[in-house]
């Protein structure tokens, strides 16, 4: 065996390591999105679990806001309807949060309410799960955007290619959220 | 991102297999400087004295670091004075610790423990991300607002996250070792310089004595310069790195930098804190004024002073 033949062979070898510690690395971040996707989907029906005790809880304080009482219940069918498509999920789950918002907002007109414990409890309850939505989706963007950065820069795109690791999308943030929330009296 | 939290982990691996083998190493000399002392003073064959003590001494840092291993994070919680507590009593702790904790993409939350105390103060241990614990004073939860609790509980996430608690952990059970063998050796060494007056080989009794009482002596210096090589290995780098890493967690620089703020205005210092733990703390339990520092603090301190931590927090060149 020439010179030759061995250096060839060696850079065969390398190019197989390499192929093989690119391929295991694409499934680790796949599956990273995969579980982080899994965090987001279970403190969004945290949150809709929540709901249903608080409508109970306010209806009996709040006699003119059926309005605002059916958004609440209109978003978090929709969450519900969601399922794990992370653009659908993202807009219910931004379309709650609002709804959410405006029931606070009206709840500080009522004292009553306002002093009940139970109320207290699902309000720090929901901004904690609202929290936690928010931390789970900060996590979920950046592994998302590690996977999809590796998936798009080369060599390891020709990776992507062949085996089919598809772009996965953000959870994404409503514009009105990022948004300075506006006061009305 | 300027610091690559990978690299970290490695780097704080390395430093607890450094403290292990350190751990050993000494021991194991120690028995064997015993065993020739002995030997010597009472005419065994020195080598089998020497292979026994270096296997005594051995298979009891063996015991100690098993026992250790077991018991060191609740050692440290009760000698603090933390308690577990539940969620009914304090729903933010454990809201914003497992939000953290999603963040942080960690796998075990933490257990939340608190210190019945007004001083303001907050630690992380464990050994593990999987066995790890966060602890703060009552004072702390009580005069910071919800961004400056997060801040401090983010904080110590990252020392749990980067493993610097693995490493303060195995550097207690050093410092601990030393201080217990000192002791042992120093008692020894006292009483067989007492108890052999009379006997024909008091002379030999009284010697053996006086060297072991001087070997004790030696340790027990020795000890505080163990202390201190501990300290420095977690050190003040390893502080702005968990400010840093903190604010990453809550994308919100400025609610550990007011938290850090107000946590120096405060005089007050935290009640029964043993020496060993003080490094663990964030800011350290002992000295009330924590902005001015000597030159010789500044050398031998574990913290940085808390100004320069603030103001690389608000992104201020020092």
């Amino acid at each position: 065996m020439n010179a030759f033949v061995i250096a060839a062979l060696v850079v065969l070898a390398i190019v197989v390591l390499w192929f093989i510690i690119a391929y295991n690395s694409f499934v680790r971040l796949k599956n990273q999105v995969k579980n982080s996707w899994a965090q987001i989907d279970v403190q969004l029906k945290r949150r809709t679990d929540l709901i249903p005790n608080l409508i109970e809880t306010v209806k009996g304080y709040v006699k003119h806001e059926k309005g605002t009482l059916e958004n609440v219940t209109k978003a978090r069918t929709a969450i519900m309807q969601a399922g794990s498509n992370p653009a659908l999920a993202a807009e219910a789950n931004n379309l709650l949060s609002g709804a959410l918002k405006s029931l606070f907002a009206v709840s500080e007109a009522y004292p009553q309410l306002k002093a009940n414990e139970n109320f207290k409890q699902l309000q720090e309850e929901l901004s904690g799960t609202e929290s936690k939505i928010a931390a789970s989706r900060q996590y979920y963007n950046d592994m998302v955007m590690e996977y999809n950065t590796k998936r798009e820069s080369f060599p390891s795109s020709v990776i992507a290619g062949m085996f089919n690791f598809e772009e996965r999308s953000m959870f994404e943030i409503a514009e009105s959220e990022k948004a300075v929330p506006k006061v009305q009296f | 991102m300027v610091f690559n939290i990978h690299d970290e982990v490695r780097s704080n691996k390395r430093k607890s297999g450094l403290i292990m083998i350190l751990f050993f190493g000494f021991v194991i000399s120690l028995g064997i400087i015993t065993a020739l002392i002995v030997s010597y003073f009472n005419h065994v064959p020195t080598i089998p004295a020497m292979i026994g003590g270096a296997v005594l001494a051995g298979v009891v840092a063996f015991l100690y670091l098993i026992f250790f291993y077991a018991m060191g994070p609740s050692m440290i919680l009760s000698a603090t004075g933390a308690k577990p507590v539940s969620r009914e009593h304090y729903p933010y702790l454990f809201h914003a610790t497992e939000t953290l904790a999603i963040a942080g993409g960690m796998s075990t939350v933490p257990q939340c423990y608190v210190i019945e105390d007004k001083a303001l103060n907050a630690y992380a241990t464990g050994f593990s991300e999987k066995d790890s614990y966060v602890v703060v004073t009552t004072g702390l939860l009580e005069k910071l607002n919800r961004q400056e609790i997060e801040g401090v509980l983010a904080h110590e996430m990252s020392h749990i996250k980067n493993q610097d608690i693995k490493v303060m952990l195995y550097g207690a059970a050093l410092l601990g070792a030393t201080v217990l063998l000192a002791e042992i050796i120093f008692r020894i060494g006292l009483s067989s310089m007492h108890s052999n007056g009379g006997s024909s080989n008091d002379n030999k009794g009284a010697g053996l004595g006086i060297v072991l009482v001087v070997v004790g002596i030696v340790l027990m210096i020795f000890a505080p310069i163990i202390a201190q090589l501990m300290q420095l290995a977690i050190s003040r780098k390893r502080e702005y790195l968990a400010d840093a890493s903190g604010a990453l967690l809550t994308r919100y620089p400025e609610g550990l930098a007011s938290a850090l703020e107000k946590i120096s205005n405060d005089t007050r210092i935290l009640k029964n804190v043993s020496k060993a733990a003080a490094p663990l703390f964030i800011s350290s339990p002992f000295d009330a004024d924590k902005h001015t520092e000597t030159f010789f603090e500044k050398i031998f301190s574990t913290h940085p002073p808390i100004d320069e931590r603030i103001a690389r927090l608000r992104g201020k060149k020092v």
